[in-house]
């Protein structure tokens, strides 16, 4: 079920709605205050740490023996720390810091402005489509572009296509070429299919979109191959796999936040007047956390706590554990729905709504508690048609054309 | 020979390796003074000079120039609990083309809580962000045959940077200074003072202990310095010293022989006529009256602002004027161009406008 009034979904009143909104800007506000050294500290390691692994990855390739028992080993090590930099560069690294979550620190070397991550999305396109588009509207059928990205049918409210029975063979693609996904998703291939898309804005966007992405190929599949001379082969195909592993982890993590069971979906009458009490609600309703030790949510961004993100999308990633635990408790006393369950579980759900949703709604069964709204075409908005956006998404621009 | 190394086609070509980042952003991890991204520096020494003030000796970091003019200020930027603050500080040392190192001296302000870190809690080894050496309080070339120095407190460091500079070179003009302090215990640089004026036939030091003997009075200065008037006069000092120091030479008519430096934001022109700013990026707006400046508007919008001395120096603050008109409240000047970097701190708006944060 698409919900069109989370203050009627949620059996609240107006002046408990208000309330909760009340004690999570408190939230906000104390970790605002506490936000000190210790939080410094934390991003600068992580930073020397994830800088680290990509140096000791790349020098372990070129400094392999040309023969023998060592070359193997060194190479499988060169990859795997080159695919975990890559993997936290641009998990808890990049996505948070382009979020605003380390501008309070004042330090122009980490800061939202001016960010580029390791990866083909040009970092201003990515603030638009991530911060702006996903975040302020949050599973809003026709208004958030990352349900199912232009690419999956991931909700039963969406009209079906014969297109989409090809839908797992689409997902192992997305999963493989994840970067590449990305890469696209702010041009909105959609309204491009359409003929609805500004043509300069294309243009402006697709040589961004070329410059970044050329200047990472080169980097992984020509530079660094050419500098292993004879050995170029064996690097060429450490970095592709390096990529590779990173595609596919961060596609596992970005799929549990929005598409296991307990995520709701919303119709636009939702986002008629919401106040901020009403988008907090949507965004715990709305999202789904794993669990998972420290490491794990490290090397996942601490995306783990999706819910704690959508509802503070720019504080810093280190504290969404303890944050994790308030916002839990406060769901508890207003009985709020609060989705969290294992990695491998929240994956399945995601996987099995993939699958279900290639074929149309009469073949299979809903998962969602409630019967689904009649699904039908909503076409996508632009930036026009949307409603103003909010203050604390973390920022996003658009340089001239 | 380092100068036939080309540096900036090695570093373009490590680029290649590095983006989206730079080479520097790696190197300095090995040492935190291999890049040139931040300007940095490291705290060699901190020297007391008195029970308030101390003297930081700074290694400065790739991209750092030793060209200061004696005389100029250079930012500094230190972690307060997680958060950069900068403020800006006279560089005492003389410039020195093979030069390692720069001094600071500081005197902690009683509500300076980043003074008060600078003398007290920066140990030897700190790593501090620097900006490149500014403004126009500076000794000429070459110097004039006879100066005068009217100083009050911590506003002796510029001085003392054109005394060593002078003295270095073996010049030392006709130099008359007047040196006012509280109490001599508190009188930084004196030692080193007693022994220039010791070397130096050309040099006179007056020195007054305003807590026991009063302030300068300016009707006084024919009998210190009887041919003040003939001198070029440099003041620094209190802002309430340096106004009865500019009143005394406007009425001498003698305004062009005087150079001040201040280091306090004197908002002279007059203010905007205030409207609403637009942040771009952050999405926010807030309205304001014509006094407000651009970045104490941000704060109060909640953007996350960068800021830095916060009296038009550091430069710190400066962002791209995306459209719309602000006016410079030190000296009234507009500034309206399309993608005009403008210091936030000195700056208030004239009717609507937008900036890139």
């Amino acid at each position: 079920m698409a919900i069109s009034d989370v203050r009627e979904y949620t059996h609240l009143t107006d002046e408990e709605v208000e309330q909760i909104g009340r004690e999570l800007d408190a939230i906000r506000a104390e970790v605002e205050e506490s936000r000190g050294a210790k939080d410094a500290a934390y991003i600068n390691r992580v930073i020397a740490v994830q800088r680290a692994m990509a140096a000791a990855g790349r020098a372990a390739m070129l400094a392999a023996p040309h023969t023998g028992r060592g070359r193997r080993p060194a190479y499988a090590a060169g990859t795997a720390l080159l695919g975990l930099a890559k993997i936290l560069e641009n998990m808890e690294i990049g996505h948070n810091v382009m979020h605003g979550q380390w501008d309070w620190m004042n330090d122009p070397e980490i800061h939202s402005s001016n960010w580029e991550w390791d990866t083909a999305q040009p970092a201003e396109q990515w603030k638009h489509s991530h911060n702006y588009v996903h975040h302020q509207f949050t599973n809003v059928l026709g208004y958030d572009n990352d349900i199912g990205y232009g690419i999956l049918r991931m909700a039963r409210e969406q009209k079906w296509h014969p297109a989409n029975i090809g839908q797992p063979v689409y997902n192992s693609l997305l999963a493989l070429l994840f970067e590449w996904g990305v890469a696209l998703h702010d041009l909105d291939i959609e309204r491009i299919r359409k003929g609805e898309k500004d043509p300069q804005e294309m243009k402006r966007q697709l040589t961004q979109i070329w410059r970044k992405g050329r200047n990472q190929v080169i980097k992984d599949y020509v530079v660094y191959p050419a500098l292993s001379g004879r050995h170029w082969k064996s690097t060429l195909r450490a970095n592709v796999t390096a990529n590779i592993i990173r595609n596919l982890w961060s596609y596992v993590i970005i799929f549990c936040g929005h598409f296991p069971d307990g995520a709701m979906h919303f119709t636009e009458e939702e986002i008629e007047d919401e106040t901020r009490a009403e988008w907090y609600l949507r965004q715990v309703l709305g999202a789904a956390n794993f669990e998972g030790g420290p490491l794990l949510h490290v090397m996942s961004g601490n995306l783990g706590f999706q819910i704690e993100h959508h509802l503070f999308p720019d504080l810093p990633s280190n504290r969404y554990a303890e944050i994790s635990v308030r916002v839990k408790a406060l769901c508890e006393k207003y009985d709020l729905p609060y989705t969290v369950g294992p990695l491998h579980r929240q994956y399945g759900q995601a996987l099995r709504t993939i699958m279900k949703l290639s074929l149309p709604n009469r073949m299979t069964s809903s998962d969602q508690p409630e019967p689904s709204t009649p699904a039908r075409d909503r076409k996508r908005r632009t930036d026009a048609e949307r409603p103003e956006r909010r203050r604390e998404l973390g920022g996003w621009t658009r340089s001239a054309s | 020979m380092a100068a036939t190394i080309p540096w900036e086609r090695l570093r373009s070509a490590g680029a290649k390796l590095t983006t989206p980042l730079h080479p520097d952003d790696y190197l300095r991890l090995l040492n935190p003074l291999w890049s040139e991204r931040e300007l940095r520096g490291l705290v060699v020494d901190v020297r007391p000079e008195t029970e308030d003030a101390a003297t930081l000796v700074t290694r400065p970091g790739w991209g750092w120039r030793y060209d200061h003019r004696p005389g100029q200020y250079v930012g500094i930027g230190v972690q307060v609990d997680g958060r950069f603050q900068w403020r800006s500080y006279s560089v005492s040392s003389p410039p020195r083309r093979d030069g390692r190192t720069i001094a600071i001296t500081v005197r902690a302000m009683p509500e300076g809580r980043l003074s008060s870190h600078l003398v007290n809690g920066l140990a030897p080894g700190t790593i501090v962000r620097l900006a490149l050496p500014e403004g126009d309080f500076v000794l000429p070339e070459p110097p004039p045959p006879r100066m005068l120095f009217l100083v009050g407190g911590s506003g002796v460091t510029p001085v003392m940077a054109m005394l060593r500079t002078m003295a270095r070179r073996g010049s030392m003009p006709d130099v008359v200074m007047h040196y006012s302090s509280p109490t001599a215990e508190r009188m930084i640089f004196r030692e080193e003072l007693a022994a220039l004026e010791a070397a130096h036939d050309g040099l006179t030091v007056h020195r007054l202990h305003t807590d026991t003997d009063g302030m300068l009075e300016l009707s006084d200065l024919g009998a210190l310095c009887p041919d003040w008037r003939e001198r070029e006069t440099w003041a620094c000092g209190p802002g309430p010293m340096l106004d009865a120091i500019t009143t005394h030479f406007e009425q001498a008519g003698l305004e062009g022989r005087l150079h001040l430096e201040r280091f306090s934001l004197e908002l002279g022109g007059d203010g905007g006529e205030g409207g609403t700013i637009t942040f771009r990026t952050s999405g926010k707006e807030i309205e304001v009256d014509g006094a407000t400046t651009v970045l104490e508007a941000g704060e109060e919008a909640g953007v996350g602002m960068p800021f830095g001395c916060r009296m038009g120096i550091c430069h710190t603050c400066t962002l791209t004027l995306v459209s719309g008109r602000v006016r410079d409240l030190r000296n009234g000047e507009e500034l309206h161009q399309p993608n005009e970097q403008v210091q936030t701190c000195v700056t208030a708006a004239v009717g609507d406008c937008t900036l890139d944060i």
